[in-house]
């Protein structure tokens, strides 16, 4: 029962810190539907944890707990992949970026030369 | 102009304030009616304004791109300002700009042509599991391009209107990927490289390492590397 309560509680508060992030527009929507489909599914699992054991059974799995700590594993590998993926194309975007930005700069400098090239043999 | 071709140097340089004086004035020097484009990839020191004393176009990144990422620019500076060719040599002053002619010569015939150490001219050395590394990449390579490439790694190229354009909307940044990964993708989509002997000058500022552990894990990384754009598409 005490486990219960604790696992319980865990859900909960992460419940509350995702909603409060996105009511203070701290994570993007895209980001937090995830979280929050994850904690609707996670938190009854964490108040009835002999929910999963009939599926557990079904594929050779000794308990449903053990099936979602394996499942469990497997979303944060995915999240992790898809993480560096987004890390990669935010690269990808900041480096195309600096490269407007420095070809820019080169024009400004190169018309302000010019200009006071101008000015320098009408004067 | 270079045989009547409007010709842009790209140098790529990474706090090169020692060198980068000379390297332009001698380019400048060398080949009267050429425009030199120095990227400044991020440096910390005053690169972009002793490049700019020594007569050169400055290209300043806000932040360290690598050097794939400061000749990406490059290419986009040369495709927008419609010049016939691009050539990249390198900051430290190993390259000799006197080959410049020779290298664009050979455009004639060719898409990208790269000036090429080990290949008759010049006396440099390599030993040990770097010298594995050019074996295998240059064996690779060379299938690929369906041409005698020696020294994959050079960065001393030239590239025509074709290449230039191929270059400016994609040149991967990652390690290594400036050249190697360049030519498999150059190789895979027609374009004809050649490479030219040239001889090599010592650097004027830096020093290259000689640790045998950075070696090896250059082999690796090379390996990685060469596998990885051959599987890509």
């Amino acid at each position: 029962m005490k486990l219960t309560l604790v696992t319980g509680l865990t859900g909960l508060l992460l419940l509350g810190t995702i909603v409060e992030l996105l009511r203070r527009r701290q994570l993007r929507e895209k980001y937090g539907m995830l979280w929050l489909a994850v904690l609707i599914i996670v938190i009854p699992l964490s108040l009835f944890p002999r929910l999963l054991d009939n599926v557990a059974e079904l594929l050779g799995v000794a308990s449903g707990v053990s099936l979602v700590l394996f499942l469990g594993i497997v979303f944060l590998l995915l999240v992790c992949v898809h993480l560096s993926w987004e890390v990669s194309a935010l690269e990808e975007e900041t480096r195309t970026l600096a490269e407007d930005f420095a070809l820019l700069r080169a024009q400004i400098d190169a018309d302000r030369a010019a200009r006071d090239e101008l000015v320098s043999t009408d004067g | 102009m270079v045989n009547g071709k409007r010709t842009l140097i790209i140098i790529p340089a990474l706090n090169e304030s020692g060198s980068i004086a000379d390297v332009v004035g001698e380019v400048r020097g060398e080949l009267p009616g050429v425009d030199v484009l120095v990227v400044d990839d991020g440096s910390t020191d005053r690169t972009a304004d002793v490049a700019a004393a020594a007569g050169a176009r400055v290209a300043k990144l806000p932040y360290n791109l690598g050097v794939g990422g400061a000749m990406r620019l490059g290419y986009r500076y040369a495709r927008d300002n419609n010049y016939d060719v691009a050539i990249q040599i390198d900051a430290d002053g190993q390259h000799d700009p006197r080959y410049v002619p020779k290298l664009v010569d050979l455009l004639d015939d060719n898409d990208l042509v790269i000036g090429a150490r080990f290949a008759g001219e010049g006396d440099y050395n390599v030993r040990g599991p770097r010298r594995w590394a050019m074996v295998m990449l240059s064996a690779v390579l060379s299938r690929v391009a369906r041409t005698k490439l020696t020294d994959t790694t050079s960065g001393f190229r030239a590239a025509n209107r074709r290449v230039i354009e191929m270059f400016a909307g994609w040149y991967p940044a990652e390690y290594l990927g400036d050249t190697v990964e360049t030519l498999v993708h150059t190789a895979r989509r027609g374009f004809r490289i050649r490479q030219v002997p040239v001889a090599m000058r010592k650097r004027m500022a830096g020093t290259p390492s000689h640790s045998p552990a950075k070696a090896m894990i250059y082999l690796g990384r090379a390996f990685a590397v060469l596998t990885l754009a051959l599987i890509r598409r």
